[in-house]
């Protein structure tokens, strides 16, 4: 196995280039639990942590080696909510935004987030850069736009941040658990709100009809939250799995993300 | 000989003190080494081939592409075990690898030696394993009607014509549980030159693997030494054999040392589960409540190996009526064969099943009868003079269900939790639970278990005491599997002896004769007894060396003069005893379970207080307040670990812990999705130790370690049916039990 440690930008970016199938090392925590489990060997591994670049975390630009430490005390409320929910403080330390991207898992916690506020992933290579909406990036479960060759280089959020955000997950168990259902809600001043269900579709989705819905009121009445519910658990299409029923999923899908809208509404 | 007077110095860390392990220090520094830190010269790594179906017919094993890979030394099939091809405990009906048929998902092929762990994997996976599947029987009501019965236990007691006013029926399934170790199964096998071995593997008995281990190997048993291992947990799953046999082949194949370490997967499919079960009860009572009869009929999940089932489900038919009178029953208890993987040992053996079932209709007796199920349980609660409800063995040792009842009932309940930390509302940290969808429930539930080995079975323990003028050194077999017999047995050394300066040394098969098994909540008993006698005597024959009274740190002492300090008591040669304890004959059962058939008892109640969202089927255990039976507190802080380890392991099996088998396939083989609690799951413990001392346990101690596993489970079920009214019948419950309670949706089991 050969791993290549580049120092900077371009010399990832070159070294990405000249193998391009090689594996993608950031905080390691997906990667390594299936090399450790023999479900995967790669040839040639490329380790991303000394990039600097990766690191970045300015204005509306989310570095893809940004760990869920950092987002858990950064200034997004549902970006730190969501990062507190993931794995133990030590996955914390070096698990990372651009690690959850390229995972692309259906229950990827940071993607309701990124998905509900239209985030564009920032993609380079030795030729370049450009950017790709999420639901372009994410075309399938655990299947992205990423060519070989390129490298998440981060995540590219709107000006407009909405102010009152609140993400929720549900697992069997109080803390370091996978999703059977998250969910993050996004509301601005004006009842504009964007909603994102994960885990509950073969990528993160986002119920339209359910956000036409919460958009069209102001001060949404209980029948009017009634009607939210129903519309997200009409929307998500879940499966059947080890870890919960279709039914449960859409039931529990609607509940949670009623519950969040909620939040957003308290003053 | 000294003539100065310095007075009597009492014993340091004796029974009922709370002393550390020996071992804690460097368990936390990181410095004891585990059996998977274990290292020899030269030695090479072995790795299992597995065939990942539930059940096949094997066509053809190809290993040439494997032995052709550099670096592989040897790949060894069913073909190659150079003795008796099957193994197990009492009967050995185990293929050592898979011998023409795979009964079960990822049941051992073939394994291989080579020079690293990396190039062993490999060339485990070149192995072409040509297979024609079959379909796997898993379903026990199938496997009954087949007669795939590896044991049935009858209890016919009373009349049978009896009736109760009242009746109440249920059907309840227990998922299989696994015993999810942190240290997965390791070993090393270093050949002796001579044509024997030296063994370590993950054991809970080491004379037990001796046995097998001889006969498969085809060596006397003196040309294998197993050797005392150092374990990452066991509760049951080091019983059974798992990788000793294929590491001790491949050793003598190559003449070299091999060491073998699964990984969390083979970890899963690697160690003996808890039996999942199917149990239908039916319980009748007078209008007072007090039970007229119980019928019940329990199936046990055996998997493909008859392995320990066939005690397990003696267990369970006779501890299916719970800590209660009644003279009017009829259990019928089956262990099943079937393609699911392999059941065993696991903390509570076979009586956490019918705990569940029974404790669960106790509460719909209560129920129906509108009773308090505490003030059901009281009018019921098995005493000393009565006879237990199914072999009708009268209980003759203390046995304080009254008390254990009585005390966790008078714990006040915690206050109704104000605190809007995520951490302590349901769903945790994923904050999807506020405070005020939150309901509170309360749920009581009663455990009773046998100590030691039952039906006959001829239990023994030897150890031995040698005295020099260092101190004392205690020799035994029985192996420590972090649950804190080292310490007991120091305690019960220094406490005898009058020494201080006491240590245990685990001794391999070699060097002395069985302790017997550390499991069945035997060993402080059983080890300890041996102990006891073993150091009774030595401080007998010091005394009696020098003419002394009185033994302590200093020496032997007459009156008020120190006769001879240790060195000189012992300067002729230490003073040694070897003991081979065996505690009173028990029963084999009639033809209808009768008898006396155990040779001691232990019970436990437990109080669960829980917090749950109905609405999303998320729970918070709260507080966990227990009563246990204890005999005598030997080392209370140690005590407290068992109690709240158990707790949790309880609880685990509540609301989280399951192995989810779909055909006999497990879709949860990993730490990922076998959820364990972690500490935010687990729930404060309030807890008071009933001290009514055994008359043959070491200071009146008795074996307890499994009992607060137990009736945590139900407990925990019984408050979120008092929480939500769902009548959960099955462990563990899931969210979609609790948010629709009818709807499986097409999930296994």
């Amino acid at each position: 196995m050969l791993i290549e440690r580049p120092q900077d930008l371009p010399e990832a970016l070159e070294g990405i280039g000249g193998s391009p199938h090689a594996v993608l090392l950031a905080g390691g925590t997906d990667l390594m639990v299936e090399v450790n489990l023999a479900h995967r060997r790669p040839e040639a591994v490329i380790a991303l942590r000394r990039v600097d670049d990766l690191q970045t975390w300015e204005d509306g630009f989310i570095g893809a080696g940004v760990t869920y430490a950092r987002m858990e005390t950064g200034p997004l409320p549902a970006l730190a909510e969501l990062a507190r929910t993931v794995g133990s403080p030590q996955i914390r330390a070096v698990g990372t935004i651009g690690g959850n991207l390229g995972t692309a898992s259906p229950a990827g916690d940071t993607l309701p987030f990124l998905a509900a506020i239209d985030a564009e992933v920032v993609l380079g290579s030795r030729d370049g850069q450009r950017r790709l909406p999420w639901h372009e990036f994410l075309v399938g479960p655990k299947q992205t736009a990423l060519t070989p060759g390129e490298v998440i280089l981060g995540v590219q959020l709107p000006d407009h941040i909405p102010a009152r955000q609140a993400f929720a997950k549900i697992g069997t168990r109080q803390a370091m658990v996978i999703a059977t259902v998250n969910c993050c809600v996004l509301r601005d001043d004006d009842g504009t709100t964007r909603v994102a269900m994960g885990a509950v579709a073969p990528t993160v989705m986002r119920p339209r009809e359910a956000e036409r819905l919460a958009s069209s009121e102001p001060r949404p009445s209980q029948a009017a939250l009634d009607e939210f519910q129903r519309l997200v658990s009409a929307e998500v299409a879940p499966i059947s799995d080890h870890r919960a029923t279709e039914q449960y999923r859409r039931h529990a899908a609607g509940v949670l993300a009623r519950r969040t809208l909620e939040r957003c509404l308290t003053p | 000989m000294s003539d100065t007077l310095t007075g009597r110095r009492s014993v340091r860390g004796g029974v009922g003190t709370s002393v550390p392990r020996p071992d804690a220090t460097p368990k936390v520094t990181g410095d004891f080494e585990f059996l998977g830190d274990m290292h020899a010269d030269g030695m090479l790594w072995g790795a299992t081939r597995r065939a990942w179906v539930p059940h096949a017919r094997i066509v053809q094993v190809d290993a040439d592409a494997a032995l052709a890979m550099p670096g592989v030394h040897a790949v060894l099939t069913q073909d190659d075990v150079p003795g008796h091809r099957y193994q197990g405990q009492a009967v050995t009906d185990q293929p050592v690898l898979a011998e023409g048929e795979i009964r079960y998902w990822g049941e051992p092929v073939a394994i291989v030696a080579a020079d690293d762990p990396e190039t062993a994997r490999l060339a485990a996976d070149a192995i072409v394993v040509d297979l024609e599947e079959l379909d796997p029987l898993t379903d026990l009501e199938a496997a009954l009607e087949r007669g795939e019965i590896f044991r049935h236990v009858p209890v016919r007691r009373g009349n049978p014509d009896l009736h109760g006013e009242v009746v109440v029926e249920g059907t309840y399934i227990t998922s299989t549980e696994d015993p999810a170790p942190l240290g997965t199964e390791a070993g090393l096998a270093i050949p002796d030159g001579t044509g024997g071995v030296d063994l370590w593997g993950p054991t809970q008995w080491v004379h037990i693997d001796l046995k097998q281990l001889a006969a498969c190997l085809a060596l006397a048993p003196d040309q294998v030494r197993v050797q005392p291992c150092r374990l990452g947990g066991a509760f049951g799953s080091r019983e059974d054999l798992s990788l000793q046999t294929h590491i001790g082949m491949l050793a003598l194949r190559v003449d070299r040392p091999v060491k073998m370490v699964y990984d969390r997967t083979e970890s899963f499919v690697g160690h003996v589960k808890r039996h999942g079960s199917l149990m239908h009860y039916r319980h009748e009572a007078d209008r007072d409540g007090r039970l007229v009869r119980v019928d019940a009929r329990i199936l046990l999940d055996g998997g493909p190996y008859q392995l320990t089932s066939n005690a397990v489900i003696a267990n369970s038919t006779y501890f299916a009526v719970g800590p209660y009178r009644c003279d009017n029953v009829t259990v019928d208890g089956y262990a099943l064969r079937t393609n699911n993987p392999p059941s065993g040992a696991m903390r509570g053996f076979g009586s956490n099943q019918p705990c569940f079932a029974a404790e669960s209709q106790m509460d719909r007796l209560a129920d129906a009868l509108g009773l308090d199920p505490v003030e059901l349980r009281l009018r019921n609660a098995l005493r000393p003079g009565d006879q237990l409800a199914t072999t009708g063995q009268v209980i003759e040792e203390p046995l304080p269900t009254d008390e254990v009842i009585r005390s966790v009932a008078s714990i006040p309940l915690p206050d109704d939790g104000s605190d809007d930390d995520p951490r302590h509302l349901p769903g945790g940290t994923g904050l999807t639970t506020p405070r005020d969808r939150v309901v509170r429930g309360v749920g009581f539930a009663v455990g009773i278990k046998n100590l030691e080995f039952s039906e006959g079975f001829d239990d023994n323990a030897e150890a031995r005491v040698v005295l020099t003028g260092d101190g004392a050194v205690v020799h035994t077999a029985a192996i420590e599997v972090g649950q804190g017999l080292v310490t007991v047995l120091e305690q019960i050394a220094r406490s005898t002896l009058g020494v201080s300066q006491v240590r245990v040394a685990f001794d391999h098969t070699g060097q002395i004769g069985s302790a017997g098994s550390t499991s069945a909540s035997r060993q402080t008993q059983m080890a300890g007894n041996a102990v006891l006698e073993a150091a009774t005597a030595v401080r007998e024959l010091a005394l009696a060396r020098v003419g002394g009274d009185d033994l302590d740190d200093d020496g032997v002492w007459r009156g008020d003069t120190l006769v001879a300090s240790l060195a000189e008591l012992t300067a002729e040669g230490p003073i040694e005893q070897h003991v081979d304890y065996h505690h009173r004959p028990t029963d084999e059962p009639d033809e209808a379970g009768q008898g006396n058939l155990h040779v001691d008892f232990c019970v436990a109640a437990h109080r669960a207080v829980v917090d749950v969202d109905p609405d999303l089927g998320l729970v918070r255990v709260v507080e966990i307040a227990i009563g246990q039976d204890v005999g005598r507190a030997m080392n209370p802080q140690q005590l407290l670990g068992q109690i709240e380890g158990g707790i949790a392991q309880g609880l685990g099996h509540a609301v989280m812990e399951e192995v989810v088998l779909d055909r006999g396939v497990i879709r949860n083989a990993s730490f990922t999705d076998y959820l364990l609690p972690t500490c935010l799951d687990a729930p404060h413990v309030e807890a008071i130790l009933i001290e009514q001392p055994s008359s043959w346990g070491p200071f009146g101690a008795k074996g307890m370690a499994e009992l607060p596993t137990m009736s945590a489970t139900p407990a925990v079920v019984a408050a979120i049916r008092a929480a939500t009214g769902r009548p959960l019948t099955r462990v563990p419950v899931r969210p979609e039990d609790i948010v629709a309670p009818d709807d499986t949706g097409g999930r296994a089991r």
